[in-house]
């Protein structure tokens, strides 16, 4: 089989294996599943800026809270449906993506780890301040009625789990077919050297603002689709707390890898799900797990799945 | 071809070059000779754009450069292969080459063309480029930015820390590239490799260019390398 082939069959392979879940798996953790799914697709929102364009961002949850906003705002207020509302969530990611790329490619390293980390905070001080609008950290509830998605009620567990498996699915395989196209080599060609994909004449920071603005957008996506499934919106996904968990997500799961989000989630969700049923300091479990793992597996567990078994994995 | 006319530049405060000149021209190698510290990688740099000339000009056949963004300066067909390769090094050998085709959408009589200037890259298309050894990953590098289809190729130490076998690849290619045309700007610490190749040399001392001279002119009358690098 070739290598592309390859790759198609494990990503469809793990799609079956997901929809298959849902006739399987008991109900908590179809419920679970659900939750991983759109948390993977806020993932690999961060994967395509850190894991391939080599760009560290420490505020992405400005733009996770930028689509879960622009929809449960406008359903609140506007009263538009959840097409539209869905429409509106995801173009408030995109411009606050261009904004934030326009500014904070200006500069580099460090410095955008800070700048984003700074934006990101203003944007949460701004939901703070709008708590008239956006009821501050104890946030509010979209009620059933406001959640259907055309004639589908997405409240049920049924709805919810194929909803987040059908945008899952085409992230995921969006995501792969992005990575492996040629704009996909040029960014990691930016990644491994950026001075050097200059010298061969490409427009470097074009290409890290396209990259900000994709990866802003889908996790925009991704907080979007969080409001609609789970029915809630609140300040708590603007803080910084919701900044370093995809952050994590991807490191464990393998950063730079297609597979390393839905990986990374998952093996958190379940970890703290497992250690905080032994124990109510479960944090510190998961903590310890992640310090083990990132000193024996600094590439993660998709990487390590690509030095043992599939080094054509993309 | 390519000319550098009395440039001034440095890094931010700190000047380099005080009114450095030089002349490349096609079907020949122009070496840049200097001591540590000269100025021969700053002048590589402000050719590609990399540092800000404050006066002077470059011109590449009339056309100046000096005043474009550095991504736009390859594309008027300028290669450059920086001292320690830089390889994209989690991309394959292919995928090194096929990024460095797409900025002059360039077709694969190119990749034809430049693995058969390196066969060695064939037998090692789908490798990772960071596995493969110090002299494959110099005709990498050299191999990619050929794929520009440049005019002038700048390099900078290429045989630097390579063994003598693969030296001597590096330099036959080099050679056969100034004989299919290309005007070769070549910068070397080691005078003996550089003085069989060589047409011309160009010494750089402090900032300046002090003098010009055949290659020729150099073997009959080595005191003047002595003069000027103090070896």
């Amino acid at each position: 089989m070739t290598v592309a082939g390859k790759i198609n069959t494990l990503h469809f392979g793990i799609l079956l294996f997901l929809l298959a879940c849902f006739f399987i798996l008991p109900a908590y953790h179809v419920g679970a599943l659900s939750r991983i799914m759109v948390l993977a697709i806020y993932a690999i929102g961060l994967n395509i800026l850190f894991g391939y364009t080599g760009l560290l961002s420490l505020g992405h949850a400005m733009f996770f809270a930028a689509g879960m906003y622009g929809l449960g705002l406008s359903i609140k207020f506007l009263g538009v449906s959840v097409i539209p509302a869905f429409g509106i969530g995801i173009l408030s990611a995109a411009v606050l993506s261009v904004l934030v790329g326009l500014l904070a490619l200006r500069t580099v390293g460090v410095s955008f780890m800070i700048v984003t980390l700074m934006f990101a905070q203003t944007i949460y001080l701004v939901v703070l301040y709008f708590g008239e609008y956006t009821r501050g950290d104890e946030g509010f509830v979209l009620q059933q009625a406001e959640r259907m998605l055309l004639n589908f009620d997405v409240t049920t567990e049924a709805g919810r789990y194929f909803v987040a498996f059908g945008a899952f699915s085409i992230c995921l395989i969006s995501f792969a077919a992005l990575v492996q196209s040629s704009f996909g080599k040029r960014l990691v060609a930016i990644r491994e050297n950026e001075e050097r994909a200059r010298m061969l004449g490409y427009d470097v920071w074009r290409y890290k603002l396209l990259a900000v603005i994709i990866s802003g957008t889908v996790s925009g996506v991704a907080g979007a689709l969080y409001a609609l499934l789970f029915g809630y919106v609140g300040a708590t996904f603007a803080s910084v707390q919701y900044s370093i968990l995809p952050l994590l997500w991807v490191l464990l799961g393998g950063a730079g890898k297609t597979i390393g989000p839905l990986i990374g989630v998952a093996f958190m969700f379940y970890l703290i799900d497992a250690s905080s049923a032994y124990t109510s300091a479960y944090m510190l479990i998961a903590g310890l797990a992640l310090v083990i793992l990132t000193m024996f597996a600094p590439r993660g567990i998709a990487g390590i799945l690509q030095a043992k078994v599939w080094p054509w994995l993309p | 071809m390519l000319e550098v006319n009395d440039i001034h530049t440095g890094y931010g405060p700190v000047k380099v070059l005080y009114g450095a000149s030089l002349k490349a021209q096609s079907s020949e190698i122009l070496c840049l000779l200097g001591r540590n510290g000269a100025g021969k990688t700053t002048m590589m740099k402000a050719i590609m754009g990399l540092l800000p000339v404050t006066s002077g000009t470059v011109t590449l056949e009339g056309q100046e450069l000096h005043r474009l963004p550095a991504h736009h300066v390859p594309r008027q067909g300028i290669g450059y292969i920086p001292q320690g390769r830089r390889l994209f090094k989690e991309l394959t050998v292919d995928e090194n080459i096929e990024i460095g085709l797409m900025t002059r959408k360039q077709s694969r009589d190119t990749r034809d063309w430049v693995l058969d200037l390196f066969p060695r890259l064939r037998e090692r298309l789908d490798q990772q480029a960071g596995t493969l050894s110090g002299g494959e990953q110099q005709m990498l590098a050299t191999a990619r930015a050929l794929c520009l289809r440049p005019k002038v190729l700048l390099l900078d130490e290429p045989t630097e820390g390579l063994q003598p076998s693969m030296i001597e690849q590096i330099r036959q290619v080099i050679v056969k590239m100034r004989d299919e045309g290309f005007a070769i700007i070549l910068v070397e610490q080691r005078v003996d490799a550089v003085l069989s190749i060589a047409d011309r040399v160009t010494f750089i001392e402090n900032g300046r260019d002090v003098r010009t001279t055949d290659a020729a002119t150099l073997k009959q009358d080595p005191s003047i390398i002595a003069q000027h690098l103090g070896v």
